[in-house]
C-alpha cells in the first residue's frame, strides 16, 4: 500500500500546488489588470477611504479632505478658484488633475518613501494616512495674482529666481474645485459640463502651457541675451535704422510699432535702445544677422524645447526650426511659429536676474507625513548657465532702462529698481494681440521674477498693449512680494 | 590510530547497544511521564491562542479603534475548549499526534476572526444577519464532540464492527436532503435539512460514515477486487461482479448531482472512493475506468442540466458581462472574489483593512477571498501550508500504521480534507468551477465545522492506537 499511498500524497501536492499557482496568478500577476477592471469599484473606493493627504500653499491649506457620512468616507474641499490651476481637483466622476494627480502616490500615502508607515497601517490595520504636500506657492501673491488678472483670460507665474521656487501660478478664468469634488456624480458631471463648454476653458492651465502663446516683444530679450553671448555685440553695437524693413526673398514689409524710425532720427540705433523701445526692425536685422541656429541654441539654454516637471507638467515652449530667413526676421521679434508658455517667460526673466544661472522652476517646499515627519525636501536644482555673468548684468541693465526710460513703463514701482519688458504679439489679421510683461525685482538682488500673460487683447481687440493691460498686473504682483 | 575510549552516549548511539541499568530506568520514565509530544502541543495550543487574541485585537483596532471586552466573548470560549481538548489528550490519547491539535485550531480561530471582521462591516452596513458568535458556539460544540469521540471511542479498530451501519446512515444522511418538508435548497444547491428553525448541511457528516464503510468494506474485499480480470488495452479490467460497486457509487454520485445540483459534493464522495479504492487494490485500472465514468456522467448531465452547464460557462467565461450580469448562475460572486483578492496583491491589506463583505457570502463560500484580500497572498500561502501541514500528519499516519483498515481509514479521511480544501479553493481561485461545499475550519457553518472535527478526533483516535502498539 505504501507506493499508492506515495502516489496519493504526490497528487494531493499537485492539487496544492495549483492553488498556488492560481492564488499567484489572482494576487501577484494580474492582479493590477484585475484592479484597473471596471466592474473593480474596489480601487475607487480605495481613493477615499484613506484620508488623502492635504495641499498647503507655503502652510496655508488650499485642499483637505473631510470627514463625511457617506460610503466614500471623505470629501475633498479647496480654497478656492485662484489655487485651482495648481491643486488641480480631485473627482470621482473626471479623475484628477494639477498636483492631486501629480502628487497622487504621495497624498494616498502609496509612495514608496512612505515605506515605514506603510508597514504600520499593515500591521495595525488602519487604513494609511496620507502624505501633505506644502507648496512653494505664496497664498498671498497667489490671490494678488488673481484678483489682478480679474476678469482677463490669461496667466501669471512669479518665480524667485535664486532657487526657482515658484510664489504664484494662476490661470484664469479660474475654477472652484469643489463642484468637481462633490460625490454627487450627476451634479459634478453637469458641473463638469458647464466649465469645458465655454470658450474660455477654466480647466486650461494657462500657466504652464496649456495653451501657448506667441511672445511679441517679450522674446527680444532672448535675441539680446544671444546677441551679447555671440561675442559679437555689445549693447552699444549699432543696427540700421529704417523705417521700414523687406523681408528678405518677399514683397512685404515689416514696421516699428507706431510705423516710425527706432526712438531717433539717426540713421543707426543701438540693441540697448532697439529692446528699450522695443522695435522691431533692429530685432529682425540682428536675428538675420545671428541666425536662427544661434537663436534657437540660446532659447533652449532657457529651456525652450522642453517639459518641466513641476510636478504639474509644463508644454515644451516653441522656437521654431528650418525657417526661411524672412521667417527668421519674423521670429526674431517674436512672431512667426513662436510659441511660449508664461512659465517659460518667467524662468528667462529669473535666470537673466540670477546672474544667468537657470534654476529648476519648482512648486514642491517638502512632503510631509501624516505625523508631520519630512519625507521629501527637494533641493534647489540647475539647469545650467543660460548667459554669462555680464551678458545678464548688461541685459538686466537693458531691462530696467525699458522700464524707467522706456515703454515698459507700467513695470515702474516707487523705490524699487525694475527690470521689465513689455510684448504684444500679432495673432494674424483681426486676431485680438496677446498681451505681455515679463521682469524681475529689485534689479540689483531679485527677489521675485514675473511673467503675465493676457490672451484675447484683454478685452480690447487690438487696441490694448502689453504696457497698458499686463504690465500693471505684474506690477502689483511683484510689489505682493516685496512687501512681504 | 590512537583512538579515544567512546563515552557511553556514543557507544548507545552507534551500536544501539544500552546498558541494562539504563533500560530500567527509561522504562520506568515512559510508564510515568508523559511523551514529550503533548508538551509540545500544549506550547503550540497556547501560541495559537495567543495569535486568535492578536487577530481579534487587530481586526477591532482596524475596524473600532479601540480594543473592547467584547473580544472575550469570542476568545474565552474557545480558548477554554482548546485547553480542554488539550487535556483530554493527555488523558485519554496521550500518544496522538501533536500537531493536528494546533492545526486545527489555528484554522479555526483565523475563520472566527475573519468572521467577526466581517461581521462588523456588516453592522455598520446596517445587517442582521451576523455570524461570528454562531460560528464561536460551533467551534466549541464541534471541538467537545471531537472530545467525545476520543473518549467514547476505545481504539478506530471498533469502528470497524459498524461499516454497514456506517454505509447505512451515510446513505441517509447524504440523501437527506431530497427528502421532501425537511429539505433545503439554498443558492440553486439542494444540500440542506432544516428542522425547527436550524439549518444543517448532512452531507458534510455523511462523508465521515461513508469513509468509515468504504475503509471496512475495502478491507475485506480488496483481494477479490485486485483479482485479475482480462486483460484489454493494456489495462487488467476487473470482473464484472466487482465493477458493482464502483457502479453503485457512481449512481449514487450521479444522484447526488441531479437531485442535489452540486457538483462540488459528487466529485467529493466519489473522488474519496476512487482514492480508497486505489490504496485499497493497487490496480490504477479502477481511478481510470472510475474518471471516465464521472467524466462521462459530467457531461451528460452538463448537456442535460440548465445548472452545470451555466456554472460551467461562467467558470470559463466569468468577465462577459453575459454571465457577469446573468440572474441565474451569474459570475458576479466569482468575479468579485477575484477582485478582492487582487485587492489584497501580496501584502494584503491587513486584517481589518480591506472591504471584503463587498462579495456575497464572503463569510462561508468566499471566506478563502476575504482572507486573501486581508493577509494577502502571503497569508493564503500560509493558509494552504496549515491545511497541508494538517494533511500530511493524516498521511503520515496512514504511512505509519501496520493494519489495513487503519491506513485506509486515514488516508481516507485526510484526502477528503484535502480534496474538499481543493475543490471549493480552487473553485474560487477558478481552478475548477464553483461549488457549495464548504471550506474546512474557516468558513462559517456548524455542520462543517462539527464534521471536520470529527475528522480530526478520529485520526488523532488512530494516531494513538498507532504509537500504542509500537510501545506494545
Amino acid at each position: 500500500m505504501t507506493r499508492e499511498l506515495k502516489r496519493i500524497t504526490l497528487l494531493i501536492f499537485a492539487m496544492f500546488f495549483s492553488l498556488l499557482i492560481a492564488s499567484s496568478l489572482i494576487q501577484f500577476i494580474n492582479a493590477d489588470s484585475l484592479m484597473a477592471d471596471g466592474k473593480n469599484p474596489r480601487a475607487l473606493y480605495d481613493g477615499y477611504k484613506t484620508q488623502r493627504g492635504s495641499i498647503l500653499a507655503d502652510g496655508k491649506l488650499v485642499a483637505f479632505s473631510v470627514k463625511t457620512d457617506d460610503k466614500y468616507q471623505y470629501l475633498r474641499e479647496y480654497a478656492g478658484p485662484a489655487f485651482g490651476a495648481v491643486t488641480g481637483f480631485y473627482s470621482l466622476a473626471q479623475g484628477t488633475t494639477g498636483i492631486e494627480r501629480s502628487l497622487d502616490s504621495y497624498l494616498t500615502g502609496k509612495n514608496s518613501s512612505q515605506f515605514f508607515e506603510q508597514v504600520n497601517a499593515l500591521l495595525s490595520g488602519n487604513p494609511l494616512a496620507g502624505a501633505s504636500a506644502n507648496l512653494t506657492i505664496d497664498p498671498d501673491v497667489q490671490q494678488v495674482a488673481f484678483d489682478a488678472l480679474g476678469t482677463l483670460t490669461g496667466a501669471v507665474v512669479a518665480i524667485e529666481p535664486s532657487t526657482g521656487k515658484i510664489l504664484a501660478l494662476v490661470s484664469t478664468p479660474g475654477f472652484d474645485a469643489n463642484l468637481l469634488a462633490v460625490h454627487n456624480i450627476a451634479v459634478a458631471d453637469s458641473n463638469y459640463q458647464k466649465l469645458v463648454s465655454g470658450s474660455n476653458s477654466p480647466l486650461i492651465n494657462r500657466a504652464i502651457g496649456g495653451e501657448l502663446y506667441a511672445p511679441g516683444s517679450v522674446f527680444k530679450v532672448v535675441m539680446a541675451s544671444a546677441a551679447l553671448e555671440s561675442g559679437n555685440f555689445t549693447p552699444a553695437s549699432k543696427l540700421p535704422n529704417p523705417k521700414k524693413f523687406k523681408l528678405p526673398g518677399t514683397s512685404t514689409y515689416i514696421y516699428n510699432s507706431g510705423e516710425g524710425k527706432c526712438g531717433t532720427s539717426k540713421p543707426e540705433v543701438t540693441i540697448a535702445d532697439a529692446l528699450r523701445f522695443s522695435c522691431n526692425i533692429p530685432f529682425a536685422e540682428l536675428g538675420l544677422k545671428l541666425g536662427q541656429d544661434a537663436i534657437s541654441a540660446q532659447a533652449q539654454k532657457f529651456g525652450f524645447g522642453k517639459s518641466f516637471d513641476l510636478p504639474l507638467k509644463s508644454t515644451a515652449s516653441v522656437y521654431p526650426t528650418g525657417m526661411d530667413d524672412a521667417q527668421t526676421a519674423l521670429s526674431s521679434f517674436g512672431q512667426f511659429d513662436d510659441k511660449v508658455s508664461a512659465l517659460q517667460m518667467a524662468m528667462v526673466s529669473a535666470a537673466i536676474g540670477n546672474g544667468g544661472v537657470l534654476m529648476k522652476p519648482t512648486l514642491i517646499n517638502s512632503i510631509l507625513s501624516a505625523n508631520l515627519a519630512v519625507l521629501s525636501q527637494p533641493a534647489n536644482e540647475t539647469l545650467g548657465q543660460a548667459v554669462s555673468q555680464s551678458t545678464a548684468e548688461q541685459v538686466k541693465n537693458m531691462m530696467v532702462d525699458a522700464v524707467s526710460k522706456g515703454v515698459s513703463s507700467n513695470g515702474r514701482i516707487s523705490g524699487v529698481r525694475v527690470a521689465g519688458k513689455t510684448g504684444t504679439a500679432q495673432n494674424g489679421k483681426g486676431q485680438p494681440y496677446t498681451l505681455w510683461f515679463t521682469g524681475f525685482a529689485p534689479a540689483e538682488n531679485p527677489r521675485v521674477a514675473v511673467a503675465v500673460v493676457v490672451a484675447n487683447g484683454g478685452g480690447m481687440g487690438q487696441r490694448g498693449f502689453g504696457n497698458l493691460v499686463a504690465a500693471p498686473i505684474a506690477q502689483k504682483v511683484m510689489k505682493a512680494v516685496l512687501n512681504k | 590510530m590512537n583512538q579515544q575510549p567512546l563515552t557511553q552516549r556514543a557507544k548507545e548511539a552507534i551500536s544501539g547497544y544500552t546498558d541494562p541499568n539504563t533500560i530500567t530506568l527509561n522504562l520506568s520514565r515512559l510508564i510515568r511521564i508523559v511523551p514529550r509530544s503533548r508538551n509540545t502541543e500544549a506550547v503550540l495550543v497556547l501560541f495559537v491562542l495567543g495569535l486568535f487574541a492578536f487577530e481579534l485585537a487587530q481586526v477591532q483596532i482596524s475596524t473600532i479603534q479601540k480594543i473592547t471586552p467584547e473580544l472575550f466573548t469570542y476568545w474565552t470560549p474557545i480558548a477554554a475548549v482548546a485547553i480542554l481538548f488539550h487535556v483530554i489528550l493527555r488523558l485519554k490519547a496521550s500518544e496522538a499526534d501533536s500537531l493536528m491539535l494546533p492545526l486545527g485550531l489555528a484554522l479555526n480561530t483565523l475563520g472566527v476572526s475573519e468572521i467577526y471582521r466581517i461581521d462588523i462591516a456588516k453592522v455598520a452596513a446596517g445587517a442582521t444577519d451576523l455570524f461570528g458568535i454562531k460560528q464561536v458556539i460551533w467551534s466549541s460544540v464541534a471541538m467537545l464532540v471531537a472530545m467525545a469521540v476520543i473518549w467514547l471511542v476505545p481504539s478506530h479498530l471498533f469502528l470497524r464492527r459498524y461499516v454497514y451501519i456506517s454505509m447505512v446512515v451515510g446513505i441517509v444522511l447524504l440523501m437527506s436532503p431530497m427528502l421532501p418538508f425537511i429539505g433545503l435548497k439554498i443558492n440553486g444547491a439542494q444540500l440542506w435539512l432544516s428542522l425547527g428553525g436550524l439549518t444543517f448541511q448532512p452531507g458534510e457528516l455523511a462523508k465521515i460514515a461513508l469513509t468509515i464503510f468504504f475503509a471496512g468494506y475495502l478491507v475485506s474485499h480488496r483481494d477479490a477486487l485486485a483479482a485479475a480480470g482480462r486483460k484489454a488495452f493494456g489495462l487488467r479490467l476487473p470482473r464484472a461482479r466487482e465493477l458493482g460497486p464502483i457502479l453503485v457509487i457512481w449512481v449514487a454520485s450521479l444522484l447526488v448531482l441531479v437531485f442535489e445540483k452540486d457538483l462540488g459534493t459528487s466529485l467529493l464522495y466519489f473522488g474519496l472512493f476512487l482514492v480508497m479504492i486505489y490504496v485499497a487494490t493497487g490496480r490504477g485500472m479502477y481511478v481510470v475506468v472510475g474518471l471516465s465514468f464521472f467524466v462521462a456522467g459530467a457531461l451528460i448531465a452538463g448537456r442535460a442540466l440548465d445548472y452545470v452547464s451555466g456554472r460551467f460557462d461562467a467558470w470559463l467565461n466569468p468577465f462577459s458581462d453575459l454571465h457577469y450580469n446573468a440572474s441565474f448562475n451569474s459570475s458576479y460572486q466569482l468575479v468579485q472574489g477575484l477582485f478582492a483578492m487582487a485587492h489584497g496583491g501580496i501584502w494584503g491589506t491587513g486584517l481589518g483593512g480591506g472591504v471584503p463583505q463587498m462579495v456575497p457570502v464572503a463569510e462561508s463560500d468566499f471566506i478563502i477571498s476575504s482572507l486573501g484580500e486581508e493577509l494577502g497572498l502571503i497569508g493564503l500561502f500560509a493558509i494552504f501550508a496549515l491545511y497541508l501541514l494538517l494533511v500530511s500528519r493524516g498521511l503520515r499516519i496512514a504511512f505509519n500504521h501496520s493494519d489495513d483498515f487503519s491506513k485506509l481509514l486515514a488516508v481516507g479521511l485526510s484526502f477528503v480534507l484535502a480534496l474538499q480544501t481543493f475543490v471549493v479553493v480552487g473553485g474560487v481561485m477558478r481552478v475548477v468551477p464553483l461549488t457549495g461545499l464548504t471550506t474546512p475550519f474557516l468558513a462559517a457553518g456548524g455542520s462543517s465545522l462539527l464534521a471536520n472535527w470529527i475528522i480530526l478526533g478520529l485520526l488523532l483516535r488512530i494516531s494513538d492506537s498507532q504509537k500504542a502498539q509500537v510501545a506494545e
